[in-house]
């Protein structure tokens, strides 16, 4: 956007020489206009400058407090890499599927029997599996509240179907905070309450999610189109009925494409705060990884990566089904 | 135009019932929506066991926790002697070393104490409670390790010393007062008077039935009072222990071991400003602060260096992925190169880089790099780049042709194509969706710093798992709040400049 203004100045200083001198009003507008390049030139590479060294601190400061040095880590990068490939190829469909290991020897490395959860007699569910669906679980239910809750409170934080001034100032903070409190502190309080399980990293999901959909909800029904509701305005509709009869039908695709984004979202949410003692299969993986289980670290990579994948495509196709190709693609975020 | 009453309104209703009421499936549609919805929440319910996980939470213990964020413990604990008390406080009081309170009043007597030997002859603050709990029977009491030092040459001989002691104290919390005496406690609480008898070692009997503010499990056991948000106190046999909590936090600048500690702020800028060197070494400016930063029990030096980190991982985990995906997305483009393979090859590397969650990419880069901001660098840059690059290149599939024709058209080189005919055009949307991750990210980061990728996210992780130090995780909560909203309203400031105030999201 700059450059070509430059181009364009070096074509004019060539060809002003060749030109007669300026009248009085020419030179004017020449000098302030030589002026204003200048300035941006120079806002250009100050902007360039600082952002150097903001990067370059960042990445000094990153290295010098990290626990090993990147230069020093680097080399062994790809030792850690050769440390997750398991002895055969087979080692990861056993993990996966929890059947029994040829190297056996007693130890948590290979004894993916031990984690199968029997539905009957003889029919098993291997561990992984059961882990990630319990994770989805969170997630589903998760967004399924948030997507109650906030569609409850969006209509109270919207500007054009103004309730109270100070409600609305209210419900809108409060969402603010719902959204901006970190996820892991309401996960560790409640894991402190409720000691360790599914339930403290589900209400920590749900929170974030009432905060981050009312948002979005409430800046979808701004949008909304008013005139269905100054048609049932004018019929004598209470707010209640004005709000469901008029502005739900329109604005439900959005707030249906925004919950399965946010589905999405809460699935890599909740694997997350699993890591950090949620349950799960991000505690799976975090202890595995830690305990050096190669096999079993690529079976819950392999299921975490096939279950988001699919979650994925599942919940674009249907919000393309739902809102027509302006589906909201818009990968995760707060 | 012809206009209708409600009656034939009604009429026309009631000649096509079916038009007007919707078909079968419309009708019961929602209704078996809503129904799926109820029996999911009822099978999610027993999943998880919602029901038993929230009866056997610790709810006591949670409101404890939450008024921990706001406020502090004092806690002394009256040990009771033959005929004295002994009040001590814990090594780490919030009131110093040798506490003072106001709310605790005491009187003192001369009697006879039973000493474990000549040499332990130290206040009640030294001698903790325990000593007094080995002297029953007469025997020598196992004696700590202050009064070992004192006497290094065999077991000490218990012996009776007159000496002043306190016989009496007075304790206030809040509208409440306990009037503690050997053998008795008094509680008093608006009108309500529980008296207390204590049998030293043995039992505590009440006088009358316990108010509702008492509770004891079984008859002579310990009784525990509670005051509500002021505190709360717990009479056993040998010992009062009391919790008064204060609204703030404790200590916030300078912990008990600094100079400037406990002094009133006017005080403290007159030192700064005019007082002679406490310390012969530094300035007391620089001494103050270097108080501060080095706070025990706030650790503001480490807490700031760690939400520094935080900062950094979120920053430059954004721009390296936003310089990668950048040239990537232009390849990625269908439109821009005309190479299938590459497109899809390059779609399906973002795809991948995406999908395996930044939480996977956190844990591999702690194990490569170690516990720190390269990991969590690491990770953002991973996932954020399979984000960006699907983002920029879906961006760059929908741009303007004729831009990039009338560049061509003059006959430009195939990279000067792009640079004025494509850059111009997309610049600000990639810099805006750019922004909008980085203050994302900036979350984020501090979710996956409590996997071992560095940051203020660890440092909260550990504050909440010791249960001691809620008003850490307060603290820092309010630090990550700040930075979140400023950095929202800087990066959404740029993007609307960017933007032109349009388009928000990207």
């Amino acid at each position: 956007m700059i450059s070509p203004m430059r181009a364009q100045k070096s074509i004019s200083m060539t060809t002003t020489t060749h030109f007669p001198a300026l009248s009085e009003a020419g030179r004017t507008v020449e000098r302030h206009w030589r002026e204003l390049a200048g300035r941006r030139r120079l806002h250009t590479i100050l902007g360039l400058v600082l952002f150097t060294v903001a990067m370059g601190g960042s990445l000094w400061f990153a290295n010098a407090t990290n626990a090993g040095k990147f230069w020093d880590r680097l080399p062994h990068f790809f030792d850690f890499i050769s440390m997750l490939v398991p002895r055969d190829g087979m080692e990861v469909w056993r993990a996966l599927f929890d059947l029994p290991s040829p190297y056996d020897d007693g130890s948590l490395k290979f004894n993916y029997p031990e984690g199968r959860v029997y539905l009957t007699e003889t029919l098993y569910l291997p561990e992984y599996f059961y882990k990630m669906i319990e994770t989805l679980n969170i997630a589903a239910v998760s967004t399924l509240i948030g997507f109650g809750a906030g569609f409850c409170l969006c209509f109270l934080a919207a500007k054009n179907l103004a309730v109270n001034r100070w409600l609305r100032f209210f419900v809108r903070r409060f969402m603010e905070v719902l959204r901006a409190f970190p996820e892991i502190v309401i996960a560790g309080f409640f894991l402190a309450v409720f000691s360790l399980g599914a339930v403290p990293a589900m209400l920590a999901v749900t929170i974030h999610t009432i905060g981050a959909l009312g948002k979005m909800f409430f800046e979808v029904v701004e949008n909304a189109d008013m005139r269905a509701e100054e048609g049932l305005r004018a019929a004598g509709g209470n707010w209640i009925e004005r709000v469901w009869f008029s502005i739900v039908p329109q604005v439900m695709p959005n707030f249906l494409s925004y919950g399965l984004l946010r589905f999405e979202i809460n699935v890599r949410a909740s694997t997350i705060i699993g890591a950090v003692g949620g349950g799960g299969i991000g505690e799976a993986l975090r202890l595995s990884i830690s305990r050096g289980h190669e096999a079993k670290t690529l079976a819950i990579v392999l299921l975490l990566f096939t279950t988001i994948v699919a979650v994925d495509q599942f919940s674009a196709w249907l919000r393309k089904r739902i809102v027509g190709a302006q589906a909201f693609d818009f990968g995760r975020g707060g | 135009m012809s206009t209708l009453s409600t009656a034939e309104v009604d009429e026309i209703a009631a000649r096509h019932v079916a038009a007007f009421s919707g078909s079968l499936r419309h009708r019961v549609t929602g209704w078996l929506l809503a129904a799926g919805i109820v029996a999911y929440l009822a099978f999610a319910w027993w999943f998880f066991a919602i029901g038993t996980v929230f009866a056997g939470g610790n709810w006591d213990i949670a409101g404890n926790y939450l008024a921990d964020w706001v406020s502090y413990e004092v806690r002394p604990d009256v040990a009771f002697g033959d005929n004295h008390l002994e009040i001590s406080y814990p090594r780490f009081s919030p009131l110093g070393d040798d506490p003072q309170p106001g709310w605790v009043t005491t009187e003192s007597a001369e009697v006879e104490v039973t000493k474990a030997g000549a040499g332990g002859s130290g206040g009640g603050m030294q001698s903790s409670s325990g000593s007094f709990l080995g002297t029953v029977g007469g025997k020598p009491a196992p004696t700590g390790g202050a009064d070992a030092a004192d006497a290094p040459d065999g077991p000490a001989l218990p012996e009776l010393v007159r000496e002043e002691a306190v016989v009496r104290a007075m304790v206030e919390i809040g509208a409440a007062t306990l009037d503690i005496r050997p053998g008795q406690v008094v509680a008093t609480r608006g009108g309500d008077e529980l008296v207390l008898d204590i049998r030293r070692n043995e039992s505590v009997d009440a006088a009358g039935p316990l108010p509702a503010w008492a509770s004891q499990r079984a008859p002579g056991e310990k009784v525990i009072l509670r005051f509500g948000f002021a505190g709360r106190a717990e009479i056993e046999d040998d010992e009062v222990k009391i919790r008064h909590r204060f609204w703030g936090w404790e200590n916030f600048l300078f912990d008990t071991r600094s100079p400037f500690w406990g002094k009133p702020i006017g005080e403290v800028m007159t030192l700064v400003a005019f007082g002679e060197r406490i310390d012969p070494l530094m300035s007391n400016a620089a001494l103050a602060w270097n108080n501060v930063v080095n706070n025990a029990e706030w650790q503001h030096g480490d807490v700031w260096l760690k939400l520094l980190q935080t900062i950094v991982m979120a920053f430059a985990g954004t721009v390296l992925a936003t310089a990668l995906a950048f040239p990537l997305a232009f390849a990625a483009a269908r439109n821009i190169m005309p190479n299938r393979i590459a497109n899809q090859l390059l779609k399906r590397l973002f795809d991948f880089l995406r999908s395996v969650d930044m939480l996977i990419w956190a844990l591999f880069f702690t194990r490569a790099f170690g516990p720190g901001p390269l990991a969590g660098i690491s990770a953002i840059f991973f996932t954020d780049t399979g984000t960006f690059g699907k983002l920029y290149s879906e961006t760059l599939e929908n741009i303007d042709d004729k831009q990039r024709e009338g560049v061509r058209s003059v006959g430009a080189s195939p990279a000067l194509v792009q640079r004025y005919g494509v850059v111009p055009q997309i610049l600000p949307v990639f810099l805006s969706q750019s922004l909008y991750f980085w203050e994302s990210n900036t979350r984020s980061a501090t979710i996956i710093g409590a996997v071992g990728a560095g940051g203020i996210g660890l440092k909260l992780w550990e504050a909440m798992r010791t249960n001691q130090d809620w008003e850490n995780v307060a603290y820092m909560v309010v630090l990550i709040l700040i930075v979140v909203f400023v950095f929202d309203g800087f990066s959404s400031a740029i993007r609307h400049r960017l933007m032109g105030g349009g388009l928000q999201r990207g």
